[in-house]
């Protein structure tokens, strides 16, 4: 169980608004996020990986307190250790495909499993420069995979698929999802997407 | 000609450039992430040599590094070291006039880089070690070898500084700029006019080096 309650200010192009999250997620569920440019979805899953920090509140997931801030607990994000998929996939411009994966894990057997799934077998020694946006997309899913993460946060990871690859990967993902027992969320805009894949929708609206 | 000006300048240009890599990586990052009122400071102090006379600038260390008085007597009395007029105090010296060019370019550089890139590292349990080893300064080689050149370039040419804290003392402080001053006095050009030559060629070279290096690396999705 995630149980979240956090408050942020926010500073946007419209001016000032506030980030109010007060929600549980179930765990092992997969919830989409969705909601108007600038309302906070970024920086709300940025909070719960522990690269933003919240003016106030409290996130405990699985009865542990990764933020309290009445008690001044704030987990780093090496302590969370969550799976995230930035937008901007954040590659490492310097590393190959493999080198990625091998940053974030020893697991060769696992590091197969994943190369498979985001078919990346055949461009193991490329670097980002060499992918295409899809292939650079795709390996960023792998490399927050990489870690085993109980918690995956994913920031619009599909947008540079095309539509045949996006439900293979979705499906194959999914498999994943409930081998690792965990709780996902995922930003997306598209409101086709998901669909039937996600558990439940939550809408952050912003004030 | 007498050539140990030349070998002590690329000793003294040696020597300040390993030293301020050591000094001026951890203290570019820091620059680069800080947003205090003290790192604001700290980074004005760094950049006065860039700014200040280096005259006034070897003034200042004259007095700081003088036997007589403040950190250069307590440096005598504990530890026999004396900064003034030595090869010490000229690499000691050298480091402080220098250090801009080390920070400037690789603190611009960490700043440019994606903020994601260190986050998705933190992501995967990595310390900020780890990530500035594997991450950041990989992807900073260009500015790297940039702030490399320059400041063993800039060391090379120093003049102000070393007349004030070495004087022109053979084999000790007196480097190549100096030789070129104290022949001109001397009226004797035509060994002014080798030491500028060296001194001309080796810069030359190595601001080549960086644009010829700079040019491949500039390949990369980050330039």
């Amino acid at each position: 169980m995630i149980d979240i309650n956090i408050e942020k200010r926010l500073k946007g192009y419209a001016g000032a608004g506030i980030l109010k999250v007060k929600h549980q997620f179930a765990p092992g569920s997969i919830t989409k996020i969705h909601g108007p440019s600038g309302a906070g979805k970024t920086t709300f899953l940025k909070i719960v990986a522990g690269l933003v920090r919240a003016d106030a509140g409290k996130i405990l997931v699985n009865n542990v307190t990764w933020l309290d801030s009445e008690h001044h607990i704030n987990l780093s994000p090496q302590a969370r250790r969550v799976g995230f998929v930035f937008q901007d996939y954040a590659l490492f411009p310097n590393m190959s495909v493999i080198q990625h994966l091998e940053y974030a894990t020893t697991d060769g057997l696992w590091i197969d499993r994943l190369l498979h799934l985001g078919k990346l077998e055949t461009l193991t020694t490329h670097k980002p420069h060499h992918l295409s946006g899809g292939q650079q997309q795709r390996l960023a899913i792998l490399r927050a995979l990489a870690i085993r993460p109980q918690i995956i946060l994913m920031d619009e990871p599909f947008s540079a698929l095309d539509r045949a690859i996006k439900a293979e990967l979705i499906s194959d993902l999914k498999s994943v999802f409930s081998d690792l027992n965990a709780t996902v969320l995922i930003v997306s805009h598209n409101p086709d997407e998901l669909v039937g894949i996600a558990d439940e929708e939550f809408y952050i609206a912003g004030v | 000609m007498d050539l140990s000006p030349i070998w002590l300048t690329l000793k003294l240009a040696a020597i300040t450039t390993l030293l301020l890599l050591i000094v001026g990586l951890p203290l570019a990052w820091w620059l680069s992430k800080s947003r205090s009122v003290f790192k604001i400071i700290v980074e004005a102090l760094i950049t006065m040599p860039l700014v200040l006379p280096p005259s006034v600038l070897g003034f200042y260390l004259l007095l700081a590094f003088s036997p007589q008085q403040g950190f250069g007597k307590w440096l005598h009395n504990i530890f026999d070291i004396q900064l003034v007029f030595s090869f010490k105090g000229l690499v000691l010296a050298s480091v402080i006039y220098s250090m801009p060019f080390m920070t400037g370019p690789i603190k611009s550089a960490l700043q440019q880089l994606p903020q994601s890139l260190a986050q998705a590292s933190y992501t995967l349990g990595k310390t900020q070690w780890q990530t500035f080893k594997s991450v950041l300064l990989p992807n900073i080689k260009p500015s790297l070898v940039t702030a490399l050149v320059l400041t063993f370039a800039h060391t090379l040419g120093e003049f102000g500084v070393v007349l004030m804290i070495g004087g022109n003392i053979p084999n000790v402080t007196r480097v190549a700029s100096i030789a070129v001053y104290d022949s001109v006095e001397r009226m004797d050009y035509a060994s002014a006019n080798n030491y500028s030559l060296i001194l001309f060629a080796l810069t030359f070279l190595m601001v080549i080096g960086v644009f010829v290096f700079n040019k491949y690396q500039a390949k990369s999705p980050l330039e």
